[in-house]
């Protein structure tokens, strides 16, 4: 400590009165940096998983006399003085013709939130908002306590095991709805909830959001496939690019002669690190799409041509291009892992009679892992999060297909598969109702947040570990 | 006169050989350079079976680079090139028909700082001995403990064999990578150093086992200490800037040296 103060105060620009300024600036920087990953990390949190709680759903009866259902979701000042406007959501988008309705707050003469009010999810058609009057099932007619039995009962059967039925729905004006039961996804009352119910119920909306496939052009729905391709495609991308990284690294540092021609190789393949991912995409497209998926069909798949197999965008093509992409990351933590081994445990191993080959797979590379693991983790997070040139070879908006499937040979390369950051950018930006999306932008952005760290988690463990076995620092 | 001279002359030279029989190790003009700047200078000495030899001399004199040499270290760096010969049991270690592995399992190497593997103490001693052949696990484990037992660390490890290497004390460390040494049964010892980064009860051990082990094996030491020289070695060469200076009985050499340059080095008047 007392160094320290000797050393800043002899700094002399930045000093204040006694004690250095200098400590305080670095320490604000890293609270800076800290503050602002928190304040990414709670907006991505409350934005998306706030999202999936039960909202409450108001009655709101306007001046006009017009009774509105909706649940409220923002408010927004007029300019010059005119009030305010809330925006609320109220479905029924096949009768209405919008999901949305912005209500002047001047104009609302009456609001409550009676409890029998009720959302349900259908599909096609997305939510309803409204009551539930009667459920026709068979010859029956159910109401009140007997009906909602009947639909809680019903919803936790799959879809071809539910018992034939109708709801009978009423909207806000009054119009009547008939919705057959089959069509359901989803059904809650959330003014009639309890807190402990709300949970739950939230937890089964965040459950779906992860189990089950878009809907409606990606604004609603969940995200698994997205999910499913999101990670395939990273280990698959690992799997490439790790060998190669590894014994490139253990060219350049283990066997090429240090000379100018290696130091040059080395400052190329350090600043490959740097080039725009966008480039290495559009190389992709020219040398692995149409190059070699083209020839691949060619010879072996010609019965399918014009339509291409192997010669468009896809899961193989999308892994090698990010492989690539991320081989100077590999390549530079490993050199730099080799690089830290001292030389006496080489000439120890050769002293003791072991050929090169031996000092390299008995000493140098079980002493190099940790390297080559955060080599891995360093690739992994830089490509679970590229987008830009996975849109030029392979991913889709909505891959009609899983690229594993039960089908041989199970593992589909050639297939297009979904991406997460790429369903976030379609649904942030390309889907037809905007308003809806915004929340699933949040909760997919924290989803492939969540999914990087759990991918980096995995790996940073696993080095650990092997560190551990070892039994001290290497 | 011209006897009296050339008399004169043979005392002042070197004693370098000994009876083929006694010779373990046997170097003639050999010299060596690193990238054409030359590190030894026509040495010709013979180092007998089944004693320590010490070589002592400032630094830079290259007296690791010949116990490098010995095990043929040297060729993992392509800028080092050397002539004439050093023998080992009578065979060239430099003949194409010499088997690299063969050598340097012959002759062990034991550096200046400890250099154990990343595994468990049993891997490390089996490692030399898994390069080999495949020998039933109640062989090896026999080696195992009696290279153990002869590094004298056996009593200090037996009951974790199976734990890190790493967590052993410096001292603990050197006498698992002699015992690791040892565990190829090798014909010769080379101990670069081996005690410069111990603490002094360590390095009393070390100097104990050397002691002990010369019944086994023929030892060479470099060391930088003349009064470890002195107590563990039977014969010392002094070399400075790449040549023998002096050779002889280790008794002979520092209570009685014959040059006055030998003297200089060992009463610190040069360094």
């Amino acid at each position: 400590m007392r160094w320290q103060r000797a050393v800043f105060s002899n700094v002399g620009f930045l000093k204040m009165s006694g004690s250095g300024l200098w400590p305080w600036l670095c320490a604000a920087c890293v609270a800076l940096s800290l503050l602002m990953l928190a304040a990414l990390l709670t907006l991505l949190t409350i934005r998306g998983l706030g999202h999936f709680w039960p909202a409450p759903l108001e009655e709101v009866t306007l001046k006009s006399g017009d009774i509105v259902i909706g649940q409220p979701v923002r408010e927004t000042t007029l300019p010059k003085g005119a009030g305010s406007e809330r925006l609320y959501f109220t479905g029924n988008q096949d009768i209405t013709g919008s999901n949305w309705q912005w209500i002047t707050i001047d104009d609302i003469s009456q609001q409550a939130e009676p409890a029998d009010l009720i959302r349900l999810t259908r599909t096609p058609w997305g939510d309803f908002i409204g009551r539930l009057m009667t459920v026709e099932s068979g010859d029956q007619r159910l109401t009140e306590q007997a009906a909602w039995t009947f639909i809680h009962d019903a919803l936790a059967l799959p879809v071809k095991q539910r018992p034939p039925g109708t709801l009978v729905l009423a909207t806000a004006d009054g119009q009547i709805l008939r919705q057959p039961l089959a069509s359901v996804t989803y059904f809650q009352s959330p003014n009639a909830m309890s807190w402990g119910q709300k949970t739950i119920a939230w937890g089964q909306r965040i459950w779906q959001f992860l189990s089950e496939g878009p809907r409606a052009a990606n604004t609603g729905g969940g995200v698994w496939p997205a999910i499913f391709g999101t990670v395939l495609m990273v280990i698959l991308m690992s799997v490439i690019v790790t060998p190669f990284g590894v014994l490139a690294a253990i060219y350049l540092n283990e066997i090429a002669h240090q000379n100018r021609l290696t130091r040059l190789v080395r400052i190329g393949v350090r600043n490959l690190a740097g080039v725009p991912s966008i480039v290495y995409g559009v190389f992709g497209l020219g040398v692995f799409v149409y190059g070699v998926g083209g020839s691949i069909d060619s010879w072996f798949f010609s019965d399918e041509l014009p339509s291409p197999t192997f010669g468009t965008g896809g899961l193989l093509w999308a892994s090698l291009t990010l492989a690539l992409l991320t081989l100077p990351v590999v390549i530079v933590a490993t050199e730099e892992g080799l690089a830290r081994i001292p030389d006496a445990q080489r000439e120890g191993a050769v002293a003791l009679g072991a050929t090169r080959l031996e000092m390299l797979t008995r000493v140098v590379l079980p002493m190099a892992t940790p390297a080559m693991l955060t080599g891995m983790i360093l690739a992994v997070a830089r490509a679970a999060g590229e987008v830009a040139p996975l849109m030029l070879v392979g991913v889709a908006k909505l891959a009609p297909q899983m690229p594993v499937d039960g089908e041989f040979p199970y593992l589909h390369l050639e297939r297009k598969f979904m991406h997460l950051g790429y369903h976030l950018f379609d649904t942030a930006f390309h889907g037809e109702d905007v308003q809806a999306a915004i929340p699933l932008v949040f909760a997919t952005a924290l989803l492939l947040v969540l999914i990087v760290l759990v991918l980096n988690l995995t790996a940073i463990f696993l080095r650990h570990y092997l560190r551990r076995q070892r039994g001290n620092e290497c | 006169m011209l006897a009296s001279l050339s008399s004169n002359k043979a005392a002042l030279a070197p004693v370098t050989h000994f009876p083929a029989e006694q010779r373990c190790l046997s170097i003639a003009k050999f010299h060596l350079a690193y990238a054409g700047k030359m590190a030894l200078r026509d040495l010709t000495l013979d180092l007998p079976r089944h004693r320590v030899t010490a070589f002592i001399g400032p630094s830079g004199c290259g007296k690791s680079t010949l116990l490098r040499a010995i095990n043929r270290l040297h060729d993992l760096n392509e800028s080092v090139t050397h002539s004439g010969h050093i023998q080992l049991e009578g065979q060239d270690i430099h003949a194409p028909d010499m088997n690299v592995t063969e050598l340097r399992r012959r002759v062990g190497m034991v550096f200046q700082t400890p250099n154990p593997f990343p595994m468990s103490i049993y891997e490390n001693v089996a490692f030399g001995l898994r390069l080999q052949q495949r020998l039933p696990k109640r062989k090896r484990d026999d080696i195992i403990e009696w290279a153990l037992t002869s590094a004298a660390l056996w009593d200090e490890v037996k009951d974790r064999l199976h734990r890190s290497a790493w967590q052993l004390s410096g001292g603990q460390q050197q006498r698992l990578v002699i015992a690791r040494t040892l565990a190829v049964q090798p014909d010769v010892l080379l101990l670069d150093e081996p005690a410069s980064a111990l603490d002094p009860i360590s390095t009393l051990k070390i100097e104990e086992l050397i002691r002990n082990l010369k019944s086994q094996l023929t030892l060479v030491l470099v060391t930088h200490n003349m009064q470890q020289a002195a107590r563990v070695s039977d014969y010392t060469a002094f070399l400075q800037h790449g040549e023998l200076v002096e050779y002889g009985p280790t008794d002979q050499l520092f209570t009685n040296p014959r040059l006055q340059r030998t003297e200089n080095y060992i009463t610190g008047r040069i360094t």
